[in-house]
Parts: structure tokens; sequence; C-alpha cells
């Protein structure tokens, strides 16, 4: 019995371990927000710690996690919603911050200026799309996730993901066409 | 035993799976700079050195009404102990009072009485005067009929 629960600590330790820095990565891509993408992180990985015995393994343990994340961030924005007033002050940086990151590569000063324009625009276009689409986007281009394993961690169907991931793709084309 | 497998097609797929969504060489590349300042922001925050801050814990709604309560009960307490000691000072200043109206009273009664007494003192004292005034006038003709009254009287 006690030889039972050390080995899941220890399965839940590896877990934690490896997939800890990409559902940060998804929710601090969600939120833009460092703190908040931490406390979320933080809240996924208890919640799924408080489950992990009731996890049965059919998807893949990232896909659940990742499916935790969503929920907690749904929720997050959900009770923000409702809490308008209590929290009249976000933490999520400006669109030029994550642009900032990018690394210079063998690019030319002209290269890297044009290229984090790109960047800049494309984020513009991603906090202009609505929760469920962003979701899909960044988990496939930022998370480079299959149709299915996404349509796993958001509960929806594969048509629908695809359907999602047109339009944000198109909007993020306009986004980019527009500013040309 | 449970799968700990990440996504698939981590790091050559997702070039083909891009120019498959969107067929657009520009777009493709904003896509892949898009993901690589995320990837280096994450990482940079992921990395970076943290503080621990103690937490604390938002007092809740009912401790605060009942310490508002216990508060009120407090103050309510309070001004009732004061207002009834002064209640029971009033009390026993009016017992004093009373009991020394009725001391004067009492003595007013008794120097009335304590008059009264002596003007019935000198009164009789006065007739007793009078009486023994009198009967020493009494002519001494009278004498053996003052002497007869005398006999009279006893049995």
């Amino acid at each position: 019995m006690a030889q039972a629960e050390d080995n899941n600590a220890e399965e839940f330790s590896a877990v934690v371990a490896r997939h800890r820095p990409r559902i940060f990565r998804f929710l601090l891509s969600s939120t833009r927000d460092v703190d908040l993408a931490e406390t979320l992180t933080q809240d996924c990985f208890l919640k799924a710690h408080r489950n992990w015995s009731s996890f049965r393994g059919e998807s893949s343990a990232m896909t659940w996690l990742m499916r935790i994340a969503i929920n907690l961030q749904k929720d997050h924005w959900r009770n923000r919603r409702m809490q308008f007033w209590r929290h009249t002050q976000s933490n999520a940086v400006p669109l030029d911050e994550a642009s900032e990151w990018l690394p210079s590569g063998e690019r030319s000063v002209e290269q890297q200026l044009m290229a984090k324009e790109r960047v800049r625009q494309v984020s513009k276009a991603v906090e202009g799309l609505s929760e469920r689409q962003r979701t899909v986007f960044l988990m496939r281009y930022v998370e480079e996730a299959e149709l299915s394993e996404i349509a796993r961690a958001t509960g929806l169907s594969e048509g629908t993901v695809k359907a999602h991931l047109s339009r944000a793709v198109a909007r993020v084309r306009a986004e980019l066409g527009g500013k040309r | 035993m449970i799968s700990m497998d990440k996504f698939k097609g981590n790091k050559t797929q997702p070039r083909q799976l891009r120019t498959l969504d969107v067929q657009n060489s520009e777009l493709d590349q904003a896509l892949t700079d898009f993901r690589s300042s995320i990837h280096a922001w994450s990482d940079a925050a992921f990395n970076r050195p943290r503080t621990a801050i103690a937490a604390v814990a938002p007092r809740p709604v009912w401790r605060l009404a009942l310490s508002l309560a216990l508060g009120c009960v407090l103050v309510a307490a309070s001004a009732s102990a004061g207002l009834w000691e002064r209640h029971q000072q009033e009390m026993k200043r009016a017992a004093i009072r009373l009991a020394e109206q009725q001391r004067l009273v009492a003595q007013q009664r008794d120097m009335r009485e304590r008059q009264a007494r002596q003007v019935d003192q000198e009164s009789e004292d006065l007739l007793a005067k009078v009486d023994s005034d009198v009967s020493r006038e009494v002519p001494l003709a009278m004498e053996p009929l003052a002497q007869l009254m005398v006999e009279d009287e006893t049995p």
C-alpha cells in the first residue's frame, strides 16, 4: 500500500517536472500575465495532484493537464467578468513585450525589426480572438499540438477545432495584410 | 501504466502542419516568429528568480460580522453598566435624603411635644400657685368650714 503511494508520488513528480514549463507557456501566451500564469499553473498541478488517482491514461498526461489548465483559465475569466469592479487593473503586459523576446538569430537589423513588427501584429490579432479561438490557435501554433489532441483537451470535435482554427488564421492573416 | 507522452510532432512536423493550414510563406514566417518569441519569453519568465511572499488570507465575512456584533455587545454592556451604577448611586442618595427628612421630622415632633409638655407644666404650676395663693387668702372665719370639707373628702 505504502509502496504504491510512493510510486504514485514519484510518477506525479515526473509529470510535474516534464509538463510544467509547457502548461506555464500556454497559460502565459493566453493571459500575457506572468503572475497570473504562475498562479494558474500551480492551481492546475494542485488539481491534477488531487485527481491523480482517477487519471486512467485514456489520453496523454499532457492532454489531461491541458484540459485542466483550459478549464481553470475559463473559470478565471468568468470570475473576472463577474467581479470586474474588483479587478480594474490588469497585469497583462503590452503587446510589444512579447515581441521583444524574439531571438535575433542571424538576421539583419532591418529583418529583426520586421520580424518584431510581425510578432506584434500576430499578438494583436490573437488578443482580438474569442476565448475558444485563442485557445485552439495557441495550442496549434505555439504548442504545436495535433488537431486530435486539441479536440480532446478542449472537449470539441475535430471539425469544430478546424473551424475555429480557420477563423483564427483568417483574422491573423487579415491583421498582417492590413498593416502592409 | 500511465502514458506520459508529450504532444506528437514537436520539432519536425510543425512546419508541415502549418504549411497545410495556412499555405502562405509570410504568414508561416510570422507564426514561426510568434512561437519563438512566446517560447523565449516563457523560458525567461519560468526561470526567473522568485521571492516567496507569505500569503495573508482575507478575513471571512462571518468573522467580520462576528467581530462587529461582539463590539456592539461590549459597547452596550459598558453603557448599561454605567447607567446601572449611576442609577444605584441615585437610589442611595434618595434614600439618604429621605432618612434625613424623616430624622428632621421626628426631631421637630419631639421638640413640639417637649414644648407642649413644658406649656402644660407651666400651666399646672401656675394653677397650683393660684390655688395656693387663693387658699392662703381664705379668711380665718372660714377656716373651720374648710377643715370640714377636708374631713368630708376623707372616706
